[in-house]
């Protein structure tokens, strides 16, 4: 399995991919983080869905950490498309014989493969983080906000607690990718549905159903990425999440491994 | 030890209401180069992916190297495979593509620069794949199928988009590693190219196997042609009413009369032309190539099948 890492992690490395993705993550997370403290006392909200988030309210231990898990979403989206990509990817360059050739254990390509791409996205999230964390600091003068509590025992365990949650909810975006990926064996169609699904058809049947959100796959990992929402706990979040995910990849896992490779 | 690489028995392969493989038996032994001949759409592929793991079968057996199919990650780390054409990740290079295959297989990273040169890659390993031509895809693909030094090597149409410079570089590597011990296991539609190399032969039709053994003893077994070319053209129709009248088959290619019997009758030929007052030019005894031979056992099957080398 450990192989399969290493060669995974080969091709997550090539500069187009691994560039690109990295600016883009940067770019969502310095955007968003401004955002949060240039519009602070603008009447249409400097948060998620037109909230408003006071200076106050930043001040706060967990204050340091609001502007990088406001991206979660887009982290998560970032990540479904790479999982997503990077299996679907071997059906169609026909490489997945070559694969299975030099490793016949089909789940060790799987469980290497989803390593190597969780490892990629550790880096990514970190990277949010980074850029979140030092223009949170740059902005919160400007913003009248205080940063005392930030360096806190408090405000690091905030921190902390902040970036696991966006790590554990943009492994479940990207999880959601590889499920898509296997089933469909197609990047495009995999990250067309997976996107379109979370970003758009996930928010009309909220916006119809009444606690739609309460059961909706792509709701719930979000939810967990921001520690809990409103009407959504983050224990119910993270157990549905868990389940739905486990569910889909036991399936693709069988799929998989049954599966005659004969493209 | 085992003395067989390849050995199959009843395999075969049914895809809802089609056989693409039927029965299959045959052996292949240690240290030859066996050639693997069939139309398109006859089997090859299919039986390769078995033997490969990729596929099940539906019924049957086989071993690989002395292991049953049914564990390929037992024999696979011996053997080097590339099927129906090479395929990489176009966004790296060449180099990069093999470094990821060595990386999936253990083996070592510095092996890659000098399976390239082996191939003629040496100076272009670091050019994205997308930008390599059909020869260039294909000599990769052949140093992929090089990494694990395999025992075993299994090459689908390696000759591909070659130009005949590189067709002769492929047929010398394969006999130099065929010279080394490794079994070469090749399907080819340049069966001139496989004549040349393979001490065996299988060859598949309809999904089912139409011979299986030494190439010699296929070619040998056929019946041998007199090419008889009169002096004249003129002449060619009377040397055509000659072999017919004595019973054999005959046909006209290039000027000559190709006649369907044994070298023994030559001279009756020439004397029973002599008296119609006919000079024979050239009278030769040749047998049938591999591509002849190939054209008659699957007579009935290529006229529904294209031997162009499209899949």
């Amino acid at each position: 399995m450990f192989h399969v890492f290493l060669a995974e992690s080969r091709k997550l490395r090539r500069p187009t991919l691994l560039y690109s993705t990295m600016l883009m993550v940067a770019g969502i997370s310095a955007l968003f983080t401004a955002l949060l403290y240039l519009l602070i006392n603008s009447r249409d909200g400097n948060g998620r869905r037109g909230a408003s988030i006071s200076a106050l309210t930043l001040s706060r231990s967990n204050g340091l950490v609001s502007g990088f898990t406001s991206t979660v979403t887009l982290l998560g989206i970032v990540a479904l498309c790479i999982f997503a990509a990077q299996t679907a990817q071997e059906y169609t360059f026909g490489t997945l014989r070559n694969l299975l050739v030099r490793q016949p254990s089909r789940m060790k390509i799987l469980l290497g493969k989803y390593l190597s791409m969780a490892f990629f996205a550790l880096v990514m999230d970190f990277l949010s983080l980074i850029v979140s964390v030092g223009l949170s600091y740059a902005l919160a003068g400007h913003a009248h906000v205080s940063t005392s509590a930030w360096s806190s025992a408090a405000g690091l365990h905030a921190l902390v607690q902040g970036f696991g949650n966006v790590f554990i909810a943009t492994i479940g975006f990207g999880t959601l990718g590889m499920i898509l990926g296997l089933l469909l064996r197609s990047p495009i169609s995999s990250i067309a549905i997976g996107v379109i699904w979370v970003l758009i058809i996930e928010s009309l049947l909220s916006a119809v159903i009444k606690n739609a959100d309460r059961w909706l796959p792509g709701a719930l990992i979000g939810a967990v990425g921001n520690g809990g929402d409103v009407g959504l706990s983050y224990s119910r979040s993270l157990g549905l999440s868990i389940l739905y995910l486990l569910a889909g990849s036991a399936v693709v896992a069988y799929l998989f491994k049954r599966r005659d490779v004969a493209n | 030890m085992n003395s067989l690489a390849i050995s199959v028995s009843h395999l075969t392969k049914v895809y809802g209401e089609r056989s693409a493989v039927s029965q299959a038996s045959f052996d292949v032994p240690m240290g030859t180069v066996c050639g693997f001949v069939g139309p398109n759409g006859s089997g090859k592929t299919t039986t390769i992916r078995m033997l490969l793991g990729l596929i099940s079968p539906t019924e049957g057996t086989g071993s690989v190297l002395g292991e049953s199919i049914t564990h390929p990650e037992r024999y696979l780390p011996r053997v080097g495979a590339m099927i129906e054409g090479p395929a990489f990740y176009p966004a790296l290079s060449g180099a990069e593509n093999l470094k990821v295959l060595a990386d999936l297989g253990g083996y070592p990273i510095a092996r890659v620069q000098g399976l390239l040169e082996q191939v003629g890659l040496g100076d272009r390993g670091g050019g994205k794949f997308k930008t390599y031509s059909l020869g260039m895809k294909q000599r990769l693909g052949i140093a992929a199928a090089l990494l694990p030094q395999p025992k075993l090597l299994i090459l689908d149409e390696p000759t591909n988009g070659l130009d005949p410079s590189g067709i002769q570089e492929v047929r010398e590597l394969l006999k130099e590693l065929a010279a080394d011990g490794t079994t070469v296991f090749v399907s080819s539609h340049l069966l001139s190219e496989l004549e040349m190399i393979s001490e065996y032969l299988v060859m598949l039709r309809l999904g089912k196997v139409a011979f299986s053994g030494k190439t010699h003893e296929l070619l040998s077994a056929q019946q041998p042609i007199l090419v008889a070319r009169p002096e004249y053209e003129i002449d060619l129709g009377r040397v055509v009413e000659i072999a017919r009248m004595s019973g054999h088959e005959v046909s006209i290619v290039e000027g000559a009369a190709n006649i369907l019997a044994p070298s023994s009758w030559a001279a009756a030929l020439n004397r029973l032309a002599f008296e119609s007052g006919v000079t024979l030019a050239s009278l030769t005894s040749v047998l049938p190539t591999l591509e002849e031979t190939f054209f008659e056992m699957t007579s009935e099957a290529v006229s529904d099948v294209d031997f162009g080398g499209n899949k």
